[in-house]
């Protein structure tokens, strides 16, 4: 990795963001939709809390703070991660290889192709759940325990990220992008809404050390409820448990480089 | 009618040979069924006192959502090929033809609904039945009753998207409302949530809507939640919707033509 990367990715950013601004009310209408899509959702998650209580012993605000941290990371990775999420288009025009050509990694280029900086519904929808969930919950808030939610959010974004670079890796075979890495990444968040403790042993076992969405949600924040008992792990591991997801996005980079080498043009 | 018919047919069989992209939509209909039946499986654990709804009833239910998703008016809808003829100009062709518009997007939509709903729809049975706890009809009567009323739904939603897709002429683009109305028809047709199961106040504005006859109210059919007596009432609100949606669609429609500007090139 070159010194000036970063600035090179932040020169992506720049270009792509005074793109976008061009596009104002679009960016608007297209923000207030998601918003109100969302919230229609959270009414559904609502009616159930109504009419149950609360799901596993967990409360309403509890489980808004789950809702609150897998929406802001899975907002975060959508904004960064759009150039690997549209890449099939890339390879299908045949642009990626271009790419290939140029004196920099594929990864950064195409990181750097895409980004969508100003739908912004689902990170109001879960920064306003965070927030309504930190106030209300009796957790006696630290810095330490404000920096595990940062890093948990952190963590699951590189999580997500990185399920974006694996569903573009698996176009350097298919082509098509596949419709089932929906159900890890909109069925991740889905799942992610609620206390894994819910879930039959095979899925908990998925999203814990398949795609370690856990690691960076349902494990921290039993820390932060002092649910930590019911994990029956080491005192200490939900603090580090988020630094699984920089893992995990690490490993799907080395996939990237891997499923690169066996990529055939389309030639159109 | 015989020109209708034929093009209901001919766009039917073109949208059945699309068997991939059902398998593919099937998988993700079937992974999201599954979590959907384990939270409320968690919620009913947490209550021990009587639901308007058992918790077997939810589950049949939640598939039933899965198995007629692609029936809803949420992907092709407004119509991708109208909407391209609208973009480029060539729905001038359209209008020329000694046919009524309004009938031909209708059976165009009739197809759009019902042709990928049956190829999702008969393996969610398949496999939703014997292995993860749907049920069947209790009696031929209910079976017979859900079955009308969802051929009902077909047309109820029909004429609704045919709305929708009217609606192009003059949005164009059609990204505003593609966002907004999806969620509203998820929420009004209790594929966010069963409607017996909100807050009782909450079910009676959704009841109003029309969207709770397109699965909700064929749904509690099937599994007899709603007798098989209260069928012909299920298909009365069907009917007089549909009706009240072709009525809006063909007055749409003939203001929207009057003052269509062909987007030329």
């Amino acid at each position: 990795m070159r010194r000036d990367t970063l600035a090179l990715y932040g020169r992506y950013m720049a270009v792509a963001l005074r793109g976008q601004m061009q596009y104002r009310a679009s960016f608007a209408l297209l923000s207030v939709g998601q918003f109100f899509a969302l919230g229609i959702e959270f009414l559904g998650i609502w009616a159930l809390f109504d009419r149950f209580g609360s799901i596993r012993g967990w409360s309403l605000p509890e489980v808004a703070l789950l809702y609150g941290m897998v929406n802001v990371a899975f907002a975060l990775a959508e904004s960064f991660g759009r150039g690997f999420d549209l890449f099939s288009a890339l390879i299908k025009a045949g642009d990626f290889d271009r790419l290939l050509l140029r004196p920099r990694s594929t990864a950064l280029q195409v990181a750097g192709s895409d980004f969508q900086f100003l739908r912004v519904g689902r990170l109001a929808v879960g920064l306003v759940a965070l927030a309504w969930s930190a106030s209300v919950l009796a957790v006696a808030w630290t810095p330490a325990k404000a920096a595990l939610v940062v890093a948990s959010v952190l963590g699951g974004a590189c999580v997500f990220y990185g399920l974006f670079v694996l569903q573009a890796v698996l176009c350097f075979w298919t082509v098509e992008s596949l419709e089932i890495m929906n159900t890890v990444t909109y069925g991740g968040t889905e799942t992610a809404q609620y206390p894994l403790g819910i879930y039959r042993p095979w899925f908990r076992r998925f999203f814990t050390f398949v795609v370690p969405l856990a690691c960076v949600n349902y494990i921290p924040a039993s820390a932060l409820l002092g649910r930590e008992a019911a994990l029956g792990v080491p005192p200490w591991l939900p603090w580090v448990a988020p630094l699984v997801g920089v893992a995990f996005l690490l490993v799907c980079l080395r996939v990237w480089t891997f499923g690169e080498r066996r990529y055939r043009s389309t030639g159109s | 009618m015989k020109a209708y018919l034929s093009l209901f047919g001919a766009r039917f069989k073109t949208l059945i040979q699309y068997r991939a992209a059902a398998v593919a939509g099937f998988g993700t209909q079937l992974f999201w069924g599954l979590i959907r039946v384990m939270i409320l499986e968690a919620f009913f654990r947490n209550s021990t006192a009587a639901q308007p709804m058992t918790l077997s009833e939810t589950i049949t239910y939640i598939w039933l959502g899965q198995a007629f998703f692609a029936m809803m008016p949420f992907s092709a809808n407004p119509d991708p090929e109208v909407r391209n003829m609208i973009r480029t100009g060539s729905v001038a062709y359209e209008l020329a033809r000694p046919l009524d518009l309004w009938g031909l997007w209708y059976a165009r939509a009739v197809a759009a609904r019902s042709a990928p709903t049956l190829l999702r729809a008969v393996p969610m049975f398949l496999a939703a039945v014997p292995f993860f706890g749907m049920a069947l009809p209790p009696s031929a009567w209910s079976a017979l009753a859900w079955a009308l009323s969802m051929a009902g739904a077909l047309l109820l939603v029909s004429a609704f998207s045919t709305v929708i897709t009217i609606s192009l002429l003059w949005t164009i683009s059609s990204d505003g409302i593609t966002r907004i109305m999806p969620a509203l028809v998820l929420l009004g047709s209790g594929l966010v949530l069963p409607l017996p199961l909100f807050p009782e106040s909450f079910q009676a504005v959704l009841r109003a809507l029309p969207f709770s006859a397109m699965a909700d109210e064929p749904f509690r059919l099937y599994m007899g939640h709603l007798p098989p007596e209260a069928a012909p009432a299920v298909l009365l609100k069907q009917a007089l919707w549909t009706a009240a949606f072709a009525l809006a669609g063909r007055f749409l429609m003939a203001r929207g033509a009057r003052r269509l500007v062909v987007q030329g090139g």
